[in-house]
């Protein structure tokens, strides 16, 4: 359907121009010049579009228009608009857009047909401008996410021949990999032949938990190292014993500190303290 | 009798979600002044639960509740799924039964580490776990 009232308000786009800025600045959710250019931009295209579309919102002068709104709405959002001004930013271009409509037409019924058509598409553009702040921000997430994975699993090398790595937090299968993948290349890197793993950051031990420990630590075997897991609390303890998780295979510590101790005697390390001679 | 007080309910979809619950199920323990050890014990029970829940029901709800019979204060919590079901159930109960690769401690183990466990389940209707850790249990 052509609606030939629409299609002429490409004519006067720069009165509407001029209203779309004056409700804006109103309205407080606009920060000037950048803004002006976007605008501008984006009504042109809008305008040609409903003056070419045959009002079809799906034709391609929409996408160009849709593609265009993406963009002004991530580059707002990091301008730090939140996703309602962004809203109102299309609504005030509507305001604007009707305003100029009434101006153009006297009569009511063909007002009110053009209205309403305005009214779903910039409706439309409005929810799309939701999405992509959305969607922007569950980039945010998923970045961040990957990072934490990162950064949780440090791989510290404590002495020579000897690497420990912190686990804080959740042990689910993906950060197990990480963990895994980790712990071998630095043994492979520093030639370690003792890797101690420590759990005192992990809140609970499952069956789960316990099954990705045991699986790393006979990763760890095969490359030709020992592994020892460290930092078992008591209720820790307790409850892996309930659950009937056999880990007697496994060397296991109370802290760091013992592992440590331990890893010294396998090497036949010892520490002593120096004796102060007058 | 087991009276309800204080009750919550979570959806769980994905791996994300359990974190939440735990800390949740935590909470709920620290407030009826449960010891690390119980807690510890009931945080177990729950996250193997929810990894039931989510592996083998494909999601569900889970609700918690700090009940009382009287005499002690417990926390409750229930996993309710719309999978497919156990098929034995004795024969999961049982400690190493698994039909995931898993250690098949789940069931058995969760069981003794708490202090009331009960499972229904129906074959093409899901199944639903009832867990009570009392504080002094």
């Amino acid at each position: 359907m052509q609606n030939s009232l629409l299609a002429s308000l490409k004519e006067h786009q720069n009165k509407l121009l001029a209203e779309w800025s004056k409700l804006l600045q109103a309205s407080g959710s606009t920060d000037g010049s950048t803004e002006e250019e976007e605008s501008k931009e984006f009504a042109s295209l809008l305008l040609d579009a409903l003056k070419h579309s045959n009002g079809n919102a799906d034709s391609d002068e929409f996408e160009n228009v849709y593609d265009l709104l993406v963009g002004i709405s991530s580059s707002r959002g990091r301008r730090g608009f939140s996703p309602r001004e962004n809203a109102q930013y299309l609504i005030a271009f509507k305001e604007a857009a009707s305003k100029i409509l009434s101006e153009m037409e006297s009569d009511p019924s063909k007002l009110y047909s053009a209205n309403l058509e305005l009214s779903k598409l910039l409706d439309n553009m409005a929810i799309l401008t939701f999405e992509s702040y959305m969607k922007g921000r569950e980039e945010v997430i998923s970045r961040q996410i990957d990072e934490i994975s990162e950064i949780s699993t440090p791989v510290i090398r404590v002495w020579d021949g000897i690497v420990a790595l912190p686990i804080i937090g959740t042990l689910d299968s993906s950060r197990t990999q990480v963990v895994m993948e980790n712990l071998l290349q630095q043994i492979v890197d520093t030639g370690s032949s003792i890797a101690i793993l420590d759990i005192s950051g992990v809140p609970a031990v499952d069956s789960l938990v316990a099954q990705h420990l045991i699986k790393t630590v006979s990763a760890t075997r095969l490359m030709g190292a020992e592994c020892i897991i460290s930092g078992i609390r008591p209720e820790i303890a307790q409850t892996v014993v309930h659950l009937g998780i056999d880990l007697t295979g496994i060397i296991t510590k109370a802290s760091l500190a013992s592992a440590l101790q331990t890893a010294f005697d396998m090497l036949q390390l010892t520490v002593v303290k120096r004796k102060i001679t007058n | 009798m087991t009276t309800a007080a204080d009750k919550e309910e979570l959806f769980i979809a994905k791996e994300q979600d359990v974190v939440p619950l735990r800390n949740l199920v935590k909470e709920y323990g620290v407030k009826i002044g449960m010891g690390i050890l119980n807690q510890t014990k009931l945080i177990t029970a729950t996250s193997e639960l929810v990894r039931n829940l989510l592996k083998y029901g494909g999601g569900g709800r889970v609700i918690i509740e700090s009940v009382t019979n009287g005499r002690d204060f417990g926390v409750r919590v229930v996993f309710i799924d719309k999978g497919p079901g156990i098929k034995d159930i004795n024969l999961a109960m049982q400690d190493g039964y698994s039909t995931g690769k898993s250690l098949g401690l789940g069931l058995p183990g969760t069981k003794r580490l708490v202090n009331e466990f009960d499972i229904q389940t129906e074959l093409g209707n899901g199944t639903t776990v009832t867990i009570i850790k009392w504080k002094n249990g």
